[in-house]
């Protein structure tokens, strides 16, 4: 049952990632490359319709993850407390600059609000990718201070950095070199993902200025994770473990390697949407392949006092997770009817002028 | 520990607070955006498809609103609550998971082809993409309740050794006696809030002279909503709810009826005192003898507890708070009723157009269904207090072990600054598409 609903959880974050991947790659292209106002307009109608119900997804797997296994929950919202609320103003910030920018046509309110849609976009992208580090690199539990644990096994609270930035240390930030670095990844990785679902959405001009971007940014990325592998093993000792024991497990690498493969030959497809596709493959991979590295963990601890927060020792009862399946299993399917509607209506590329005014 | 319970649930009532501005209005909002895009249909007369189109636009800026002040709620169970989410996760997380699962994709996904795809879809399929919006933000509003519900009036649970609440019969959430009243009490407040502001645009247009066609149609529209929602919110859902507080917890009528001292031979009705709650009395009260014992008990004489029967530790956490938001609820509520009953009278009389000192009232009115709905959510979270589960689990209990109190001042600080200039682009945009005014025959 545990490995069902952390399965579905997977699942529905990396379709978060994703679909709300796309919007945030959109707002940093926004932000570097489109001077034109015409640009901008294609870029954010190219996300238009799609912003606030991909946004849902995250709402839903905060859900999910409270419902299935409330001491992760618990756990880690409290011990990352400031980076989740900045994150929230984040978002909060970044859906206002893309409600309010059409609202008034004025130059300094345009030009306030595409920043704000800008700048937290790249934030965004930044923290999700240092997030996805602080769960690799795993947290001090139950803050052990000179062999002491100073609170209950499970809880733990991280400040933002610590002077050290170092990710092997006994008081850890959330941002250290380490985590830094996935963050970049992340921005990398999202900006592709970005251009590439414009390229599928518009004919603007600056389609193949995009084109060319996302080659050279297809190399930044590559170089990125070839370095990110190469020093994992200090932050995980025997990153390859599960697959050696596992050996199915590869799947998920493969589809990385499919993706990425994939986003340097676009070119042999001649269809725009092909490059889109690869870069949620790789997407999808490069995040199904870490979290399974680390599994049954979801949160290691740094010390060796406190145990690992395994998905075991966070789930919520039985009783409880076998009554959700039924009622999950509907609401999926319900969501996936909704999905299938909203792109079909929507579908293939937009006109000049976008889907209307509203 | 004291002060980051006292900024912990600062930032929670905060954040709600401003939060549930926005709810309130689009569940009634989408109700009557349904009957306008209906009456098109019926009738085929443009004005009701524009009225629809114009409400949609105040529709999805409020969405908007509610959306991104929402995420902060779910995140804050597990930011400042965590103790709070550990140990009954299980049981409320499932009701808050189904809510983002079955309303909330439901809303933003049709909220998007209903914005964008009029042309796309014809008119049929609109009206049907605008009911699924409504079905949604409703389904929403059930699954809150629910979880409320459950937080009041615990069922359904047990309690393990480490203190962990487990759900052991899925059913009891949702025939938790104290859901229905809940629910429909507070739909039928959104309805009057969505009734309300609708007439008062409505007033507006009629007393600037312009749009007044659509201002006649707004006017109708809101203050027959109007009538219908605030008579029923009174009764029966009102005194439905009232019943259920007085039944399962007594302590908190008591400190809601300001009732210091048990009575025999029936308990009177405060209309207006100040509770003393040093020397345990009213002060400057006027009470009717008896009346609350009948509206509670149906029997004049029924005896009604006072606090004085209770221990003090379980007294609601701030009695006066309680007493306050409760009476104002109560009173704002009688007015409206007077208020929606005036102007229907007028209307029968078709005179409502014409009587100008009906119209400032009613555009005066605006603000304060948002005054009362907000007194009665704060009604229903400070008679809890000091349970976070009723009787279950103390306040005290529930907070984030590992937060500091620095910590979550300073985003109580952020929060406060966010939300004052959300507040304010928000009326600024509000005010604009309102001033602007819905577009004849637009296509």
């Amino acid at each position: 049952m545990e490995l069902f609903w952390y399965i579905v959880l997977m699942s529905m974050l990396a379709i978060y990632v994703i679909l709300d991947g796309y919007d945030f790659g959109a707002g940093i292209i926004h932000l570097f490359f489109a001077k034109k106002e015409k640009d901008k307009k294609a870029i954010t109608n190219a996300i238009g319709p799609f912003w606030d119900a991909n946004e849902v997804w995250l709402i839903a797997a905060g859900g999910v993850l409270f419902f299935a296994f409330p001491t992760l929950y618990a756990s880690s919202f409290s011990g990352f407390y400031l980076p989740l609320i900045i994150i929230l103003w984040l978002l909060i910030f970044r859906a206002v600059g893309l409600e309010l920018r059409g609202q008034i046509h004025n130059k300094m309110w345009e030009t306030i609000w595409d920043k704000a849609f800008g700048i937290s976009s790249l934030l965004l992208a930044l923290f999700f990718g240092v997030a996805l580090g602080n769960v690799v690199r795993g947290v001090n539990l139950g803050n052990v201070v000179n062999g002491v644990s100073t609170h209950e096994a499970h809880y733990f609270f991280l400040p933002l950095w610590n002077p050290t930035f170092s990710p092997q240390t006994e008081q850890l930030g959330i941002i250290d070199w380490f985590t830094l670095l996935l963050g970049v990844i992340g921005v990398v990785a999202l900006t592709i993902h970005g251009a590439n679902w414009i390229i599928f959405k518009t004919n603007s001009d600056l389609n193949n200025k995009l084109k060319r971007i996302v080659f050279n940014l297809n190399f930044v990325l590559l170089g990125l994770i070839v370095i990110s592998l190469l020093i994992w093993h200090i932050i995980e000792p025997k990153p390859f473990h599960n697959f050696l024991n596992t050996p199915w497990l590869w799947v998920f690498p493969i589809i990385t390697i499919i993706g990425v493969l994939g986003l340097f030959n676009v070119k042999v497809f001649k269809k725009d949407g092909y490059g889109f596709l690869f870069s949620s493959l790789f997407l999808f991979g490069g995040l199904t392949s870490t979290v399974a590295s680390i599994f049954p963990k979801v949160l290691p601890s740094t010390n060796t006092i406190n145990p690992d927060l395994t998905i075991y020792n966070v789930a919520a009862d039985y009783y409880g997770l076998s009554v959700g399946v039924y009622w999950f299993i509907i609401a999926v399917v319900l969501v996936a009817i909704y999905f299938t509607i909203q792109y079909r209506v929507f579908k293939g590329k937009m006109d000049n002028v976008g889907y209307g005014e509203h | 520990m004291e002060d980051m319970l006292f900024y912990d649930r600062m930032q929670f009532a905060f954040t709600i607070t401003f939060h549930y501005l926005f709810p309130q209005l689009t569940m009634g909002l989408s109700l009557m955006i349904v009957y306008f895009k209906w009456k098109f249909l019926r009738t085929k007369i443009d004005k009701y498809n524009d009225a629809a189109k114009f409400w949609m636009k105040i529709f999805a800026l409020n969405f908007a609103m509610g959306v991104v002040t929402g995420i902060p709620m779910e995140f804050q169970f597990g930011t400042n609550w965590a103790k709070f989410s550990e140990l009954t996760g299980g049981i409320i997380g499932q009701t808050l998971a189904m809510e983002g699962m079955f309303s909330f994709f439901l809303e933003s996904s049709f909220l998007g082809l209903f914005l964008f795809g009029e042309k796309l879809l014809g008119h049929k399929l609109h009206f049907v993409t605008g009911f699924l919006v409504f079905l949604g933000s409703w389904a929403s509003g059930y699954l809150i309740i629910a979880t409320h519900s459950w937080m009041q009036y615990p069922v359904g649970y047990e309690i393990l050794e480490n203190g962990k609440f487990v759900l052991n019969n899925f059913n009891a959430l949702f025939s938790n006696p104290w859901l229905l009243p809940s629910y429909l009490h507070n739909q039928l407040a959104s309805i009057i809030t969505s009734s309300f502001v609708v007439s008062a645009v409505g007033a507006f247009y009629l007393l600037n002279k312009k749009h007044t066609e659509f201002g006649k149609l707004f006017v109708k529209t809101g203050v027959v909503f109007g009538v219908i929602s605030s008579v029923l919110v009174a009764f029966p859902t009102g005194d439905w709810t009232a019943k259920n507080v007085a039944k399962h917890q007594p302590v908190t009528f008591a400190a809601m009826e300001g009732i210091f001292e048990t009575e025999d031979g029936g308990s009177e009705i405060v209309l207006i005192g100040q509770p003393n709650v040093l020397e345990k009395k009213l002060d400057n009260k006027i009470a009717v003898p008896n009346v609350l014992s009948f509206l509670t008990y149906q029997k004049w004489d029924a005896q009604i507890k006072g606090l004085n029967e209770f221990n003090e530790e379980d007294y609601p956490t701030n009695i006066p708070g309680l007493y306050y938001a409760y009476h104002i609820m109560v009173g704002l509520g009688t007015i409206f009723i007077g208020i929606m009953l005036l102007a229907n009278i007028q209307l029968f009389r078709k005179k409502l157009y014409k009587t100008k000192w009906m119209l400032w009232g009613l555009m005066f009115m605006l603000p304060f269904p948002y005054i009362a709905n907000t007194t009665g959510w704060y009604t229903a979270e400070l008679g809890r207090q000091p349970w976070l589960v009723y009787n279950l689990l103390r306040t005290t209990e529930g907070a984030s072990p590992t937060v500091s109190s620095g910590n979550t001042l300073f985003t109580l600080l952020g929060f406060i600054g966010l939300y004052l200039l959300l507040g304010l682009l928000f009326l600024m945009l509000a005010g604009k598409i309102i001033n602007k005014g819905p577009q004849l025959n637009q296509d």
